[in-house]
């Protein structure tokens, strides 16, 4: 496969995964909102989370509900943006239009043009829950015609690899945002906290399936369940096994080994949520943990790019 | 949906004789449109237009900042071509493809056409299309033109004539493709008992053409698509095609040479590539060979293609065969290559590097319409009757200036057909562009590309000044045979009624 196609392909990946974490975010946040918060304290984290807090102040000043999901939602010069990741995801599926099926680019190209007019019309009317979770139902649509279609083959592994690297990076943020302040402390579980973490749960589909495993929303299990879970497929962990063997199944090297620093890196960090007690990650302090979990999953994002993609790409992102 | 009004002024309708009679190559669909209920029609329309936009069936718009794709004006109503209009199109064709691949060959090496006084020297040595890279070559199998549109259009005596020659990298396969498509999807029944002839095996053909001339020796030839990227114009057709045939759409970045050999870029390394079906122009096409400044082609790439390492279609060079003075030299060389006389004519063309011709276009300035030679897509053309005075005093300024690249035509009075307007059916001009393949044998797809002037009147069928398309039909049997079976078939419809 040409390099320029497997790196388009990765990152179409990761803008339709990107588009619907957004979405997610904002819908958790949604449900988070109490009376006693003030609106900036509610909605100003969501902007700190995606790192755009300056590009947001400059623009918008006050992180009022309908900026923030203005900003988040249908602002084209931010790159994180909904209808952003709609567009670029599109561009480049457009590149590469011969290596996948015409469902998948059909697809994605709806998805494209249903943003495209909601970011023109601009609508506030439009940040609704129906809004937003019709962004998630596009990006399932996507992904489920794409697992229908695609042939198992080099192409669907970058596919895969880049929805799991960027899924992996989106959960540890949904975490980070919504645990931010707290210590582990199982004395805070009063009702409003107990509804605080279900909802976190629901943002990432997980509270079912959560419920199964742990029963009582306990905080220590919600973080256990959605950093470390072996079988939930939105945890980190289970991301990055995933993204691990689709590295592995692309260059043929036996896990365990490597053959570039993509590998080694990818195979040192799943290691580490392999043999990571949640305790031990409580011990070292959640948030601490997540930051380092982030810088490593640049660098393996920026492994890939050297180890495979020399050339640039239509439209890539970081 | 009503017919009234319908009125194709002096101008040949390909639907409606003079007297307002159905023709009856026509005569089917017009029964099956008028038996639709109101606004039905307008439904379909506006369900192609967006299974065409849903699809991203679009081509770029140069000069606009953002959105700068626009789908392809489609239109709902096909345009049909008899059998017995298409058989002499067919023949006409292959006979000029093959009049001009020989001459091009000719030309590059020994100019016996030259040398025996068909086409003078200086004709030749002028044309800007001529490669002087090419000179002392054949390419494999001696196969310039492997993918060819020829447009057509149908004056008011009702016969087709060849209006120009696009050998170099002519588009618009992939609408063919793509509305025949959406025409199936969106109104299936007005095919039912028509025999269309079908197109959807382009692709295959197109694949089969181009491993026919993959360099000697090579069982499994890789083959790719090379396009300028996805800012050109016709970015669409090329993934489309790519996409169609199961080969890599490929830039100019992805490619380099190693080894003597053309390779692409992977995610394991070089591999090597044998056929490029390349769409961009000569120009760009090497650096080392072409023009420097070129971003979009591979350094080096016409050293391995002379070499026989690689082959390239179209053929680099083969595009001073369709200069459009030297295409007033084509009813001769299909004499003297073929020994033939011309099946498809020529629109008569006065050659203003010619004194005496050029002085008569000067003078008829007014009624004329004037091209340069070399250009392609309606540039620099001037329709006499409806250019302003500066317009043509402009024209006469740059013919007088350089004779050379100027040809002269009459005004051709293009066919109508019934097309979906505004406030009903109207008649509408259109030309046609057919696609030939030229690998083991010449093959021309079946119909090809109708290109219609939406706005009542306009001749200009180009995309860009509000021209649209159609899905072109090609029935496979005489009208006789084809009006029999769809009478057989109402008949038996009213027998099962009857019971």
């Amino acid at each position: 496969m040409l390099s320029r196609v497997a790196d388009s392909l990765y990152w179409m990946s990761r803008y339709v995964e990107r588009a619907e974490n957004v979405a997610r975010f904002i819908d958790v946040n949604e449900k988070l909102t109490d009376d006693t918060a003030s609106e900036a304290d509610t909605w100003a984290p969501l902007i700190y989370a995606s790192g755009d807090w300056p590009q947001f102040v400059e623009k918008y000043r006050h992180a009022t509900r309908e900026n923030v999901l203005t900003f988040l939602t249908f602002d084209i010069d931010s790159e994180n943006s909904i209808v952003s990741c709609a567009r670029l995801a599109r561009e480049n599926a457009r590149a590469v239009r011969e290596s996948i099926s015409t469902p998948m680019w059909e697809e994605l190209n709806k998805f494209y043009l249903t943003m495209s007019r909601a970011a023109y019309a601009r609508e506030p009317a439009y940040l609704t829950y129906e809004f937003f979770n019709e962004v998630k139902l596009s990006c399932h649509l996507f992904r489920g015609v794409s697992d229908a279609t695609l042939s198992r083959g080099e192409g669907w592994h970058f596919v895969r690899l880049g929805r799991l690297v960027e899924r992996a990076d989106k959960t540890s943020r949904i975490v980070d945002v919504k645990t931010y302040g707290w210590t582990g402390d199982s004395a805070v579980e009063n009702q409003l906290a107990i509804v605080h973490w279900s909802s976190l749960l629901h943002s990432v589909s997980a509270l079912e399936m959560y419920r199964r495993l742990h029963g009582r929303i306990r905080p220590t299990n919600v973080a256990r369940f959605l950093l470390l879970d072996g079988e939930f497929p939105r945890s980190v962990r289970y991301c990055l096994r995933g993204a691990e063997s689709s590295l592995h199944a692309m260059t043929g090297t036996a896990t365990g080994n490597f053959s570039n620093r993509a590998e080694q890196l990818i195979g040192r960090l799943r290691a580490q949520l392999d043999y990571t007690r949640i305790e031990d990650i409580l011990h070292e302090g959640l948030h601490d943990f997540i930051d380092r979990l982030q810088g490593e999953l640049n660098q393996i994002g920026g492994a890939i790019e050297e180890s495979f993609f020399p050339v640039q790409p239509a439209a890539a992102g970081v | 949906m009503r017919f009234h009004g319908y009125d194709s002024d002096d101008f040949y309708d390909e639907a409606f004789d003079s007297q307002g009679r159905p023709r009856p190559v026509a005569e089917p669909l017009i029964q099956r449109l008028t038996s639709l209920e109101e606004n039905e029609l307008s439904r379909r329309q506006h369900a192609a237009d967006a299974m065409m936009l849903n699809l991203g069936i679009t081509f770029n718009v140069y000069g606009h900042e953002g959105g700068t794709e626009k789908i392809f004006p489609f239109d709902i109503i096909p345009r049909i071509v008899s059998a017995e209009d298409w058989a002499p199109i067919e023949r006409g064709l292959k006979q000029r493809i093959r009049a001009l691949n020989l001459f091009i060959d000719d030309l590059y090496n020994d100019q016996k056409v030259i040398r025996d006084g068909i086409v003078p020297r200086e004709l030749i040595e002028t044309a800007a299309t001529l490669r002087p890279q090419c000179r002392d070559f054949h390419p494999q199998h001696n196969i310039w033109c492997h993918i060819t549109g020829i447009d057509l259009v149908r004056n008011s005596d009702g016969a087709f004539y060849v209006l120009e020659d696009n050998l170099r990298v002519p588009s618009g396969v992939s609408y063919v493709l793509e509305n025949r498509e959406v025409m199936k999807r969106t109104f299936p029944q007005v095919f039912e008992g028509l025999p269309v002839a079908s197109v959807e095996n382009y692709p295959e053909k197109l694949l089969t053409t181009l491993q026919n001339v993959a360099p000697r020796g090579v069982q499994n030839p890789t083959t790719v698509l090379l396009t300028p990227g996805i800012y050109n114009s016709a970015y669409f057709e090329h993934s489309f095609l790519a996409q169609q045939m199961g080969i890599e759409l490929v830039q100019g970045s992805d490619l380099v040479i190693s080894d003597g050999y053309v390779c692409m870029k992977t995610t394991r390394g070089l591999k090597r590539v044998d056929v490029i079906y390349r769409r961009i122009d000569d120009d760009f096409l090497d650096p080392k060979a072409f023009r420097p400044d070129s971003l979009l082609g591979v350094p080096g790439l016409m050293d391995v293609y002379r070499a026989g390492r690689v082959s390239l279609a179209n053929a680099p060079g083969n595009g001073v065969a369709d200069d459009k003075a030297v295409y007033a030299y084509v009813p001769k060389l299909i004499r003297y290559y073929l020994g033939e006389d011309i099946i498809l004519p020529n629109v008569p063309t006065h050659l203003c590097g010619d004194p005496k011709e050029c002085q008569y276009v000067l003078e008829n300035l007014a009624e004329l319409v004037t091209k340069p030679t070399n250009e392609s897509g309606g540039y620099g053309i001037v329709i006499g009757p409806r250019a302003s005075r500066a317009e043509l005093d402009a024209q006469r300024d740059r013919i007088r200036a350089n004779p050379r690249n100027y040809v002269a035509q009459p005004m051709l009075k293009l066919s109508t057909v019934p097309t979906l307007a505004e406030d009903g059916i109207g008649a509408r001009h259109v030309d046609l562009r057919p696609f030939i393949l030229y690998g083991e044998e010449i093959y021309v797809l079946p119909g090809g590309l109708t290109r219609v002037a939406l706005r009542k009147g306009s001749t200009v069928v180009n995309s860009s000044q509000g021209g649209g398309s159609k899905d072109t039909w090609v029935l496979k049997r005489p009208c006789d045979a084809v009006n029999g079976f769809s009478n057989g078939g109402e008949a038996r419809q009213q027998q099962q009624q009857s019971l």
